[in-house]
């Protein structure tokens, strides 16, 4: 049996599909360059931390502490990496090690990752505040370069994307690296019977979710040219929501890095589908959630007929 | 393959030797001083209850335990992995989520660097075209869309595949429990060709035909020793049981104590399924044929239909022993009390809340019935060896008052002894009058039945009842004359 399409990638496009029709039939005029990539820039830092989420729900694990960590890394690139580079590259690769020891710390002592990662999102929010007590700072003049450039005929939000899921299917799926980050989620025992250390592995993918995650946090505030302690802390939840809507699953190493891609980029739009509607902000937090409610049942329904056929 | 062997040298050197290697687990001895050692070319048969140190062997050879007393020696290499020592463990140790190429990847080390899927791939092909001529599986299918029978054609693939080391001495523990038999039988001229070709194999399995089939050699072990080892011809079967410390029955005609037992009333069937499957109270009904041709299904149809997804009530139509424990069974971190009391638990409830006292009661009393082994009943249920955690099922499902007991091949793996003693449990649940489906791939099960539905495609295609359930006529209906089962 060839499958040309990945079935499990089908509704996350196909929600991302009915979303931007939806968006296009309600306000024409954001068919257009600017217009796509005022849609879609904001989705890029979030498509970052939604795959950096996705290597930790991979590994069965999950991060609650994503919101904290991008905002800290925001409030190092706005604060410390203009001023002083060295230092600021150095806080930055020291996040992702950080991140890494954490992750073989939860291997060795078997921890629960969901109370580590609670507990390191307040670590993260006060070093956030140390780091950068008010609101400020600015974007290094490079980065907001790359991310405000305009490249001929496709937007960069589009460009970013393009290139974020390309490069986490290719680490992800096809290569033996990430394949053996995926066996780890798949069945740790026949990981270690196979004689490869799970401590290391581990430690590996939450290292890789820290690059992904910095990235992330890098990208916001060459976007917004500053930062903020609290700046990405609905990220959690976001980063989260956008793994399941693009055919993840929170067990059982079964992910899309594509389809992660494709979820964040739904959830964006989802909030200016509803600001298009003329929606109170009070509604929109509802309605995206809504939303999110919608596309999972789908989901279901889409699995049940599938396991009948 | 044949020169690969060839070439690791003379067949006087053995793959491996244990000189009077022991291994204890607190105050357990797993192992007892052992002396082994396998040259190449030889199958050995390994056999015992569980419990007997079969495991614990294995895993002294594979390298996953240190000896704490005594030598496993692998020479000319330095490590198990070197010397080509590879094991197919009964637990299945497939990651679900990946391919079955990317499985392989997981195992093996060479397998890096620009287009490794594409010399995994090639591995796992060639090995199953090797193994299991006629086989439809494809390398790039996740495992997860295999069924049970695939996936452990799969993990032998992957066993014997090439690699780095070729593989010398491959450990096959109850190979075939998923396989049928013209996919056992495949597997089985496949070990005696690598064998005769200089491999040298371990051969783990309760089904003692397959080990006279295929061993050279037969080491009994028990209590952590081993208590025989001698050329597979200076036994027979009935040695090699009364060695073990059990006697088997003779399994050649249909058990008495089923012919003997006075049925419930002849006439009226209290169950009857869409696929024909029909029971009279107190009748152990079996469903045999080939595995994978429905049985499963047409049991969890059934099953499903008699119970409700809300609500549990005390007294349901139906219980369900599950054979895939791991899947369909076991409560991991729960104790061995609590997950054998799940099924009755809305007998067990006063105002809403368990009663831990009726609930350490009915553990105690089922402990008592169906032996299973422990100290104590709070322990966890991983804590218990494979057989006894089955035993732990059985009573979870008889302490309920059901009058059907639907079973989906409950004894996948279970030593002889437990098999005996849960065999007597049954016939004795049916004389009260309780009614059994039993799905099983085990020819001695079936004798057990008084009435047997041979599956085939997804239908029934015999019914056997009495004296006419003998293993021909199960076979007979099992295949399709002048097609190529395989």
């Amino acid at each position: 049996m060839m499958r040309l399409v990945n079935p499990r990638l089908a509704l996350p496009v196909l929600s991302l599909a009915v979303l931007v029709a939806a968006v296009f039939w309600l306000q024409p005029r954001a068919m257009s360059y600017v217009g796509i990539n005022l849609l879609f820039n904001l989705a890029v830092p979030i498509a970052l931390a939604t795959v950096a989420q996705m290597i930790i729900i991979m590994v069965n694990d999950i991060d609650l502490s994503m919101g904290a960590f991008v905002s800290l890394v925001a409030c190092i690139t706005a604060s410390v990496l203009p001023v002083n580079p060295a230092l600021g590259v150095a806080m930055l690769v020291g996040c992702v090690l950080a991140y890494a020891a954490l992750g073989a710390l939860i291997e060795i002592r078997q921890l629960p990752a969901i109370v580590v990662t609670l507990g390191m999102s307040f670590v993260w929010g006060g070093a956030a505040v140390l780091i950068l007590p008010s609101p400020g700072g600015t974007s290094p003049a490079w980065l907001t370069a790359i991310m405000k450039s305009k490249p001929p005929l496709v937007p960069m939000a589009i460009i970013a994307s393009v290139l974020i899921a390309a490069v986490a299917h290719l680490l992800v799926m096809r290569s033996g690296f990430g394949v053996r980050l995926r066996a780890l989620g798949g069945n740790a025992r026949a990981v270690s019977r196979a004689g490869r250390s799970t401590i290391r592995l581990r430690a590996m993918a939450y290292g890789l979710a820290g690059i992904f995650a910095v990235l992330a946090g890098m990208a916001l505030v060459g976007l917004t040219t500053s930062g903020d302690a609290n700046i990405a802390l609905r990220y959690t939840l976001l980063s989260i929501a956008g793994v399941i809507l693009g055919g993840g699953e929170f067990t059982g190493g079964r992910v899309s890095p594509v389809g992660a891609v494709i979820g964040a980029l739904t959830l964006t739009l989802a909030g200016s589908f509803l600001s298009f509607l003329r929606l109170s902000p009070d509604w929109q937090i509802g309605a995206q959630g809504a939303i999110l409610i919608l596309v999972l049942a789908a989901r279901l329904v889409v699995r049940q007929a599938e396991k009948r056929a | 393959m044949a020169a690969q062997i060839k070439d690791t040298g003379a067949h006087s050197a053995p793959v491996v030797v244990l000189e009077g290697a022991s291994k204890r687990f607190g105050a357990l001895k797993a192992l007892d001083g052992v002396d082994l050692s396998i040259a190449p070319g030889e199958c050995l048969g390994l056999v015992g209850h569980n419990g007997a140190g079969k495991s614990t062997l294995v895993n002294l050879i594979t390298g996953l335990f240190e000896p704490s007393d005594g030598r496993v020696a692998y020479p000319g290499a330095h490590d198990p992995r070197g010397a080509g020592i590879r094991a197919i463990s009964q637990e299945g140790m497939l990651c679900p989520n990946l391919t079955a190429l990317e499985n392989l990847q997981v195992v093996q080390r060479d397998l890096t660097g620009a287009g490794w899927r594409k010399r995994a791939g090639e591995r796992i092909r060639s090995q199953l075209d090797r193994i299991f001529p006629g086989h439809r599986i494809r390398p790039e299918t996740p495992v997860l869309d295999l069924t049970l029978a695939e996936q452990q054609m799969v993990e032998i693939a992957i066993g014997f595949a090439e690699g780095e080391a070729p593989a010398r001495l491959v450990v096959l523990d109850e190979p075939t429990s998923s396989l049928d038999a013209a996919i056992a039988a495949q597997l089985l001229a496949h070990i005696r060709r690598f064998c005769a070709n200089g491999g040298a194999v371990i051969f783990i399995s309760h089904m003692m035909g397959e080990i006279f089939e295929v061993a050279s050699r037969i080491v009994v072990m028990r209590d952590g020793r081993s208590i025989a080892d001698r050329p597979a011809a200076a036994f027979t079967r009935q040695g090699l049981v009364d060695a073990m410390g059990h006697v088997a029955e003779d399994g050649h005609q249909p058990s008495p104590a089923a012919l003997a037992r006075t049925l419930g009333d002849k006439s009226h069937p209290i169950l009857r399924t869409p696929e024909g499957i029909e029971a009279r109270k107190g009748e152990i009904v079996g469903l045999a044929g080939l595995a994978g041709h429905g049985q499963a299904e047409a049991l969890a149809r059934f099953y499903l239909s008699q119970s409700s997804d809300w609500r549990a009530t005390p007294a349901p139509a139906a219980v369900f022993v599950a054979g895939d424990r791991r899947r369909d069974g076991l409560m991991p971190i729960w104790s061995i009390r609590r997950n054998l009391t799940l099924a009755a638990l809305a007998t067990l409830t006063r105002r809403g809340l368990i009663d831990r006292a009726a609930e350490a009661r009915v553990g105690a009393d089922w402990q008592k019935r169906i032996g299973i082994r422990t100290p104590d009943m709070s322990n966890p249920i991983l804590s218990l060896s494979g057989g006894n955690q089955q035993k732990a099922l059985f009573a979870r499902a008889l302490a309920t008052t059901a009058p059907v007991v639907v079973m989906d091949d409950p004894m996948r793996g279970v030593d002889i002894g437990t098999k005996t003693e849960v065999y007597d449990m049954i016939r004795a649940e049916a004389a009260n009058g309780r009614t059994f489906l039993w799905y099983s791939t085990e020819m001695d099960e079936i004798r057990n039945c008084d009435r047997v539905f041979v599956f085939r495609n997804g239908v029934i295609s015999a019914e056997l009842e009495g004296n006419r359930i003998t293993e021909e006529n199960v076979l007979a209906a099992s295949f399709e004359l002048g097609e190529d089962v395989a």
